[in-house]
C-alpha cells in the first residue's frame, strides 16, 4: 500500500486563496492606472505637436526661415528673429559656461564644507527659482543702464547668462558629484595637486553631465520673452535675410519668443497660420538642442571610464 | 643603532571631540615589513592617513606630536605633494583610475613632469613587473585599468604607488577583496620589494601579519596594546595579554 501522505495527482498543488486573487486584481488594477498616467502625459506633447505643425503647414518652407518679414510682418520669413535667437543663447551661453562651470568646481573641488559653502549652494538654488522677468528688471537696470550697454544683444544677452548660471552651477554640481570621491583619494595619494586631480580626473569624467546640463539651458534661454524684451529685442529689424553676420553684438535684434507674441497680438490681419509656424520654428529648435544632448549624452557614457 | 625610516612620538588625532589616536609612538626601521593589526575602528587606516597628510581633506581631524618621515616632519612639512609622492598608498578596494593600464602607471610620473615616451615605456614597464602583473597585461597596455579583474586591479594600484618611487610604501588592507591564490601573490611581490623600500602593512588578517612582517603592532581604540618583533608578538607569552587573546581569536 502506497503512504497515505502522498497527494494525488489530481490536487491542484498552487490553489488561489482569497487573498492571492486579491493581490492578483490589485497587481492588474496598478498596472493599468501606471499606464494610464504615462498615456496622459504624452497625449498633450503629441497633440501639441501635431496641431501646431498641421495649423502652419499652408506657411512652413524653406523661404519661411531665411527671408525676411514683409508687408508689415504679415508675410515674408523669419530670419530676423532666428538668427537673433541664435546670437543671443549662443552670446549667453559663451559668458555663462565659464563662470558656472568653474564657480561649480571651487565649490565643489575646493570649498571647504562647512556654512559659507552651504549657504552659497542654498542661495544658488533658490536664485534658480527666481522669475525670469526679475531678471529681466535687474539685466534692464545693471547691463542696459548701469553699464551703459544700452538695448543690445550684449545687454540682453549677458541678463540671460545671470539667469542661467545659478542652472548651470547646479547642473554642474550635480555630474561633479557623480565621480567617486575614491578617484580623488586615489589622485591625491599619488602626489597630484588639487587642480591636477580636477583637470585631469575629475572633470573628464564628469563632462557628459556638464554638457548636459549645458544644453538643457539652451533649451531654456531659447524660450525665454521677458528678459529679452526688456534688454534688447525689437519689434522688427531689418537685415538681409540669410546673413549669418547681419547682427553686432551692440545692435538691437528680433528673437523667435518675442516675434511670436507680437506677430500674434499687436500686428492687424495677420494669416492665421503664421504665429503657428513661428511657434513650430521655436519648438523644433528647442527640441533640436534637445535631441543634441541626448546624442552627446549617449555619445560619453559609451566612452564612460568605469 | 637601528637605522629608522619612519619615527612617531605621542601622535593625537580627534575627530571632533572624538579621539582616534591617543598619543601613540612608535618607530619603523628601513627595509622591513611592519605589520599594524587591530580591530576596526582601531585607528589603522588613520594613522596611514597622517603619513601622507591626506588626513588633511578631513575638516574635523586634528592631528598633534610628530611624525619624522627620514628626518622630515610630516605634520608641518610645506611640501605636501613631494610628501605624498614619497609614501605609496595602496587602498583597500583597488581604485583603478578611470584610465588606460598605461596612464594609470604613468599619471604620477607625468606630474612630476617625465613626458619622454621612452622614459615613460621603461618606467611603466619596470613597475608592473615588480607588481607581478606585467606579463598579464604586456600586450594590452591601452585597455582600461578598471575593466582588470579586482587582483590584477591591486596589482595595478601596487604598480601605480610604487611609479612615484617612494620609500615607504603603505598597504591598507589590501586582500580584503581578492582570492587566497592572488594574495599569496602579491604577498610574494611585498617580500621581494622589501629588499628596496619599506612596508607598512595594516591588516586584519593575523596570519597574514605573521608571515610576512619583521615587527608588529598591535593598535587597539587608538592606543597601543603592544608591539615588537613578530616572533616575540606571536609567541606563547605575549607581554599584553589582550595581544595574547586577540592572536588567537578571543575576540576582535
Amino acid at each position: 500500500m502506497k503512504p497515505a501522505l502522498a497527494p494525488s495527482p489530481t490536487t491542484p498543488r498552487f490553489r488561489e486563496t482569497p487573498a492571492i486573487a486579491r493581490r492578483h486584481r490589485q497587481e492588474v488594477i496598478a498596472r493599468r492606472l501606471l499606464g494610464t498616467t504615462l498615456i496622459l502625459s504624452l497625449v498633450p506633447l503629441f497633440a501639441i505637436l501635431i496641431y501646431l505643425v498641421w495649423q502652419a503647414a499652408p506657411v512652413l518652407s524653406w523661404g519661411f526661415l531665411v527671408e525676411s518679414p514683409r508687408d508689415g510682418m504679415r508675410s515674408g520669413g523669419l530670419w530676423p528673429a532666428l538668427l537673433g535667437t541664435l546670437y543671443l543663447v549662443g552670446a549667453s551661453l559663451a559668458a555663462a559656461t565659464p563662470v558656472g562651470v568653474l564657480a561649480a568646481v571651487y565649490l565643489n573641488e575646493y570649498a571647504r564644507p562647512g556654512r559659507f559653502s552651504r549657504l552659497v549652494s542654498l542661495a544658488v538654488i533658490n536664485l534658480a527659482g527666481v522669475p525670469s522677468i526679475v531678471h529681466a528688471l535687474f539685466g534692464l537696470g545693471a547691463f542696459v543702464a548701469f553699464a551703459g550697454f544700452g538695448r543690445s544683444i550684449l545687454a540682453a544677452s549677458l541678463t540671460l547668462a545671470v539667469m542661467s548660471l545659478p542652472v548651470i552651477i547646479a547642473s554642474t554640481t550635480e555630474a561633479l558629484k557623480s565621480v567617486p570621491q575614491s578617484f580623488r583619494e586615489a589622485s591625491w595619494n599619488l602626489g597630484a595637486t588639487r587642480w591636477q586631480t580636477t583637470r585631469h580626473i575629475v572633470l573628464p569624467n564628469a563632462l557628459p553631465g556638464i554638457f548636459t546640463g549645458i544644453i538643457l539651458m539652451v533649451s531654456r534661454t531659447a524660450g525665454e520673452t521677458a528678459p529679452v524684451l526688456f534688454t534688447g529685442a525689437v519689434f522688427y529689424k531689418s537685415i538681409a535675410g540669410g546673413d549669418l553676420f547681419a547682427y553686432s553684438l551692440l545692435d538691437q535684434c528680433m528673437a523667435l519668443s518675442v516675434h511670436l507674441f507680437t506677430v500674434s497680438t499687436q500686428v492687424p490681419n495677420v494669416s492665421d497660420a503664421l504665429p503657428y509656424a513661428i511657434a513650430v520654428v521655436l519648438v523644433a529648435t528647442v527640441l533640436g538642442v534637445n535631441a543634441l544632448s541626448i546624442a552627446l549624452r549617449v555619445y560619453l557614457r559609451s566612452r564612460k571610464n568605469w | 643603532m637601528v637605522d629608522n625610516i619612519l619615527a612617531i612620538s605621542d601622535l593625537t588625532l580627534r575627530y571632533g571631540d572624538q579621539t582616534a589616536l591617543n598619543g601613540i609612538s612608535f618607530e619603523v626601521p628601513r627595509f622591513e615589513i611592519f605589520s599594524i593589526i587591530g580591530p576596526t575602528q582601531s585607528g589603522k587606516s588613520s594613522l596611514l592617513r597622517i603619513l601622507n597628510r591626506t588626513i588633511d581633506f578631513n575638516a574635523d581631524a586634528r592631528v598633534s606630536g610628530s611624525v619624522l618621515l627620514d628626518g622630515e616632519q610630516v605634520l608641518t612639512t610645506p611640501h605636501v605633494h613631494d610628501l605624498r609622492r614619497k609614501v605609496g598608498m595602496v587602498a583597500p578596494l583597488p581604485v583603478g583610475l578611470p584610465l588606460s593600464i598605461y596612464d594609470n602607471v604613468a599619471f604620477a610620473p607625468r606630474l612630476a613632469g617625465v613626458s619622454k615616451r621612452a622614459d615613460l615605456d621603461g618606467l611603466v614597464e619596470s613597475c608592473l613587473r615588480q607588481a607581478a602583473l606585467w606579463d598579464e597585461v604586456k600586450d594590452r597596455l591601452d585597455q582600461l585599468g578598471t575593466r582588470l579583474s579586482g587582483g590584477q586591479q591591486q596589482r595595478l594600484t601596487i604598480a601605480r604607488a610604487l611609479s612615484h618611487t617612494p620609500d615607504l610604501l603603505c598597504l591598507d588592507e589590501f586582500s580584503i577583496a581578492i582570492d587566497p591564490v592572488t594574495t599569496m601573490r602579491i604577498e610574494e611581490v611585498l617580500r621581494e620589494l622589501k629588499t628596496k623600500l619599506t612596508i607598512i602593512l595594516v591588516t586584519n588578517l593575523i596570519q597574514q601579519a605573521r608571515r610576512l612582517s619583521d615587527r608588529t603592532l598591535f593598535l587597539w581604540n587608538g592606543s597601543i596594546i603592544e608591539q615588537g618583533t613578530t616572533e616575540a608578538m606571536f609567541s606563547d607569552h605575549p607581554a599584553n595579554s589582550l595581544t595574547y587573546d586577540y592572536i588567537r581569536g578571543a575576540f576582535g
